[in-house]
């Protein structure tokens, strides 16, 4: 690398060969008038760029791209509403902690605070929403900026950091330096943990009777995996995940008891509601998690690794905190752990196992959604599932076998209907090699169609299976039971033909009406190496369950199996 | 329970406006608010004043921590600090009036910073309870005008925060 030398560029491209500099490969982007200089640069650059078909879009593939590989992902845009459509996939990254970095432009420094046409205060409307952001004054300061963006967005709590760039700062000519480290005096994130926390977590976990391990999204991230499976088998302790934590231990593992919370299974919220010592890592507690807290595992000690200290303690109250990377404390736990106590544990939690499975009712002519799952998880054992949000979300959390991280990609913290797809996007173009599918619902994936354009164009085959249940389901749900069947507008039957939409942008399209048709379509969907939609007319009345209503003690669930 | 705490940010524009936000957003009450440039001049000290109880504190904290440009976060309150306030107040006055307004500043130490035919503006430095004492005082003669800075504070002794 070429960071000592200086070199006369402008701004514009001065940030092309920063973002070289910085590894990446691939932005997602949208031009327009104030972002015009970067994109004539781009132009002559070896860049990958994907051209979106709306902002939102963009964001939500740098988010999915930065999740598949755990690389940060880059989306651009231009001033104004270029910027205004970011801000949902900026939030999204934001809420699940990962790594994107928002290039938007800017009207030029002397227009800003005037109204100018297409002006927008970026930076004060994403201060809640990203984890830094920058308003370059000094093109002079940009390759610094960058590098620190990137750097503040890939370490510690990963998070989004916004850079706006005025359009005369991208047509400024400057001494292109770029620096090789950083010098941030305000950010210095803890990753060794202290040894003597490990060594008192150790001495606990290695006590316990009842012990559970609480794995959350900070396990994917910290590329900790291997290190939790290897910690859960050294003290034979049961591992339930959050919706943000599916893939951190394999769905079949024997010490796997599934996803807890609102909607997860009854052996992980007994198990965890029964523990005598929690291990947290790299969970934040979240309300769809521990339901009401006053009731949240009465009886266990709580032991919690987190990089960011400000979870510690937030909701739930912590006897050891581990402060720092959870893959290092992982690492440093096992070696000093002692197997354990928990065999009459084990043996009561698998009782629960094989009392309350995850089921759902078995029908011949309708096609269940749980099932259009189990087929795709029997069809395509090692895709990437992406998912949007709402039934269909549940379920894939529910009903595929995963079996290795940052392969079940989701909207948990934000709950963003229009995610899956574009983030498919870039999971595909971040993985290519995989098989990428978008497990959708009617009304999620409406909210941006307009991205087959996009893999169509540039040739991205995602396959999106689209359950068809005529409702906005997860709304639908709640509207039935807390609602006396009440359905105010949500009801969406008659949309759109899924197939002739995917048709009419050049993807293949595909249905199935049977349950026999399932399974074929999927795979000639995914054998077709196409971009392609395959909808699927589901029952349209299902619910998920089990269910523990909003606000309720996480064992008190209801069944939802009629 | 109140709570003092020194902050030490970068000296850089936009950064008020962080630290503002994030009280609002986690709906964290701040009493007052002072800000200035420290002997460094690449380094502001904000000094805040919020209640809550030890778990809100806590979570400020580290909230106030995980700003970027955040570099210290000090909580000095009590004993061991030097707090101070000010104020100006403004208040009516006449000739059969002033004597006695200039005694009540003289006992608070407080000086006369303008005199005008018809009002006296007086500057009063001291912690909470010293300006509230004046200006209970002063109210009997009619209070036009009064501006309180936010309080600042300093530990005692040689340590820094
Ligand atoms: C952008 C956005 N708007 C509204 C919601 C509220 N919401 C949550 S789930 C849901 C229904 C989703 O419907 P669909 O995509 O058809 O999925 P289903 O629940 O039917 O499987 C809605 C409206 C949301 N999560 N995101
Ligand atoms: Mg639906």
């Amino acid at each position: 690398m070429t960071t000592g030398s200086t070199e006369k560029v402008n701004g514009a491209r001065a940030l092309i060969k920063c973002l070289e500099l910085e590894g990446v490969d691939t932005l997602f982007g949208y031009p327009g008038g104030q972002i015009i200089p970067f994109y004539d640069e781009l132009y002559d650059s070896d860049l990958r760029h994907i051209l979106v078909r709306h902002e939102q879009a963009a964001a939500h593939a740098a988010d999915g791209y930065a999740r598949a590989t755990g690389k940060t992902g880059v989306c651009v845009s231009t001033s104004g509403p270029g910027a205004t459509n970011l801000v949902t996939g900026i939030a999204t990254a934001y809420m699940d902690s990962v790594p994107i970095v928002a290039l938007t432009g800017q009207v030029p420094r002397f227009l800003i605070g005037n109204d100018a046409f297409q002006e927008a205060d970026i930076t004060g409307i994403t201060l809640p929403i990203t984890k830094h952001n920058y308003l370059v004054q000094d093109a002079n300061e940009l390759p610094k900026i960058v590098k620190e963006a990137f750097h503040i967005a890939s370490t510690g709590r990963p998070g989004p950091v916004l850079i706006d760039l005025p359009k005369d700062i991208q047509n400024t000519e400057i001494d292109f330096y770029y620096p090789d480290k950083v010098e941030l005096r305000g950010y210095k994130p803890t990753y060794k943990g202290n040894i003597q926390q490990v060594k008192r977590a150790a001495e606990e976990i290695t006590n316990a009777s009842r012990p559970i391990i609480y794995a959350g999204g900070g396990v994917i991230s910290s590329n900790a995996s291997a290190e939790l499976v290897e910690l859960a088998e050294a003290v034979m302790a049961p591992v339930t995940t959050t919706l943000m934590g599916i893939g951190a231990i394999p769905t079949e593992h024997p010490l796997s008891i599934g996803m807890l919370g609102m909607h997860g299974t009854r052996y992980a919220n007994y198990s965890i509601q029964e523990s005598d010592l929690i291990i947290a890592v790299g969970a934040r507690f979240d309300d769809r998690v521990t339901g009401k807290l006053e009731s949240f595992a009465p009886n266990a000690r709580v032991i919690h690794i987190d990089i960011d200290p400000a979870e510690i303690s937030k909701n739930v109250k912590v006897h050891i905190p581990i402060v720092g990377d959870a893959k290092q404390i992982l690492r440093s736990l096992v070696k000093h752990v002692k197997c354990c106590n928990s065999a009459a544990w084990l043996e009561k939690i698998n009782g629960w196992k094989k009392e309350y499975p995850l089921t759902y009712r078995k029908e011949s002519e309708v096609i269940m959604p749980q099932f259009v799952v189990e087929q795709i998880s029997e069809a395509c054992k090692d895709a990437i599932i992406v998912t949007e949000v709402g039934q269909h979300q549940m379920w894939a959390a529910q009903f595929f076998k995963y079996s290795a991280p940052r392969t079940f990609l989701t909207s948990g913290g934000l709950g963003t209907m229009g995610y899956g797809f574009p983030a498919a996007i870039g999971a595909k173009v971040g993985r290519p090699e995989k098989t990428v599918i978008n497990i959708a619902g009617d009304g999620s994936f409406q909210m941006n169609s307009q991205e087959l354009a996009t893999v169509v164009q540039n040739d991205i085959p995602v396959v999106s299976v689209v359950l068809n249940n005529g409702y906005l389901g997860m709304v639908r749900q709640w509207q039935e039971l807390f609602f006396d069947r009440r359905y105010s507008y949500t009801c969406i039957k008659g949309s759109v033909d899924f197939v002739k939409l995917a048709e009419a942008y050049g993807a293949l399209g595909l249905r199935a009406e049977k349950p026999s048709e399932v399974r074929p379509a999927i795979e000639e969907a995914v054998r077709s190496g196409r971009p392609a939609v395959v909808e699927v007319i589901v029952e349209c009345e299902a619910n998920v369950s089990p269910m523990v209503p909003a606000g309720a003690a996480i064992n008190e669930i209801l069944d939802l199996e009629d | 329970m109140k709570h003092t705490l020194a902050v030490l940010v970068e000296n850089k524009s936009g950064v008020l406006s962080r630290v503002a936000a994030l009280f609002s957003r986690r709906g964290y009450n701040i009493d007052s608010l002072a800000v200035g440039v420290t002997e460094d001049p690449d380094i502001s000290r904000m000094t805040i004043v919020v209640h809550g109880d030890d778990h809100v504190l806590e979570q400020v904290t580290k909230q106030l921590n995980k700003l970027v440009d955040v570099i210290k976060v000090s909580d000095i309150g009590g004993d061991e600090a030097v707090e101070r306030e000010l104020a100006l107040i403004k208040v009516s006055a006449d000739v059969n009036t002033r004597a006695e307004i200039i005694q009540i500043a003289d006992i608070f130490r407080a000086r006369i910073v303008d005199v005008a035919p018809k009002s006296m503006t007086v500057e009063v430095t001291g912690d909470e309870g010293k300006i509230q004492a004046i200006e209970k005082l002063l109210r009997q003669f009619g209070i036009k005008e009064l501006v309180r800075t936010g309080k600042i504070a300093l530990t005692r002794g040689p340590k820094k925060v």
